[in-house]
């Protein structure tokens, strides 16, 4: 299909969905308005088992089979980046010791930075898993500061110190056992809000690390035989 | 002019969608599916939003306080979750059409296989 064509089905495309859209839109209730019948019906549910924070409440206990669903979303495509990003057949992956990416090339300045934030970012990812249930937060939002935190290593040192302080295995066990973990939880004690919240932090803060380290070794390591 | 915030996820999604009908990258057009993907945050943040609520988190503030709508906040947090795994996916889906093609642009991955 020429480009030309293309945009024609575009803009014929496009234009339908804006009228249809914008008809839906004006037949919604008002906006801000005080008609919520959904979440109205939420709200005495969360408060009745003590889950201030009524969206993790939703997450983990009103909608837990939902979230199963999200989790398992999550795992498969991991899983599935994982597989795709494979060594094949035709290339090479060298060691991680081959290549200091970092401290040559790195400001003091912006090393000790890294360092310094470290443990301050993965206590505030821990604080997030933790308080889920009380404050904003969660196990989704604080395994994703979780798994980007200890990347600061690499950010600020090098390559190698990254590699050694994320064995993939074990990441790879934490994912699998937090996963189904999860599926225990969901199905037979959904409403344990904070255990779910700690599950969750672990799967996705694992998911995380094993998809960017996959990622590292395509830029960093992987190379075709020549 | 009470409904005219509901046609802003509209228009983030044609955005989006003309990005990735035009682009001449693959990365490209994988950001662009999350501008189109990020209109249904919005649409379920502005289908929630009530005047004069605040956040739906009840541990500094009187049971009785007006909050916005919960749920679509809950829902949001899953749109979110599953369009970020999916960025990854396609991203490393990327990569390797890059490796095996030689290029990122979606106008010359014309047959399946070499």
């Amino acid at each position: 299909m020429s480009r030309r064509l293309r945009l024609l089905v575009l803009g014929v495309g496009g234009a339908g969905l804006a009228v249809l859209f914008a008809l839906a839109a004006f037949r919604l209730p008002r906006f801000g308005g005080t008609f919520h019948p959904y979440g109205q019906r939420t709200l005495p549910n969360a408060l009745a088992r003590h889950t201030p924070n009524v969206i993790s409440s939703i997450n983990f206990d009103q909608r837990a089979l939902d979230t199963l669903g999200e989790e398992l979303i999550l795992m498969a495509s991991a899983l599935a980046a994982v597989l795709v990003l494979r060594t094949v057949r035709a290339e090479q992956e060298d060691s991680a010791g081959e290549h200091a990416y970092g401290p040559a090339q790195v400001f003091d300045a912006l090393r000790i930075t890294g360092y310094l934030l470290l443990p301050v970012t993965l206590m505030t990812g821990v604080y997030i898993v933790a308080h889920g249930y009380l404050s904003p937060g969660g196990g989704f939002q604080g395994g994703v500061v979780l798994g980007s935190a200890i990347h600061l290593v690499y950010l600020a040192g090098d390559y190698p110190a990254l590699a050694r302080i994320r064995p993939v295995p074990m990441f790879e066990a934490g994912e699998a056992l937090a996963a189904g973990a999860f599926v225990v939880l969901a199905l037979w004690f959904a409403g344990q809000v904070k255990a779910m919240n700690a599950v969750v932090g672990l799967e996705v803060g694992c998911a995380f690390v094993l998809a960017l380290a996959k990622f590292f070794e395509q830029a960093l390591l992987v190379r075709k035989d020549s | 002019m009470t409904h005219l915030p509901y046609l802003i996820p509209g228009w983030i999604l044609l955005v989006g969608v003309y990005g990735i009908v035009t682009s001449r990258n693959l990365v490209h057009a994988v950001v662009c599916l999350s501008v189109a993907q990020s209109a249904t945050y919005v649409l379920l943040l502005t289908v929630g939003y009530q005047k004069k609520a605040t956040a739906p988190v009840f541990s500094d503030i009187k049971p009785t306080r007006n909050v916005v709508d919960p749920l679509v906040q809950a829902m949001t947090l899953t749109d979110i979750v599953v369009g970020a795994t999916v960025t990854a996916l396609l991203l490393a889906l990327t990569v390797q059409v890059a490796k095996r093609r030689g290029t990122v642009d979606p106008d010359q991955l014309r047959s399946l296989e070499p």
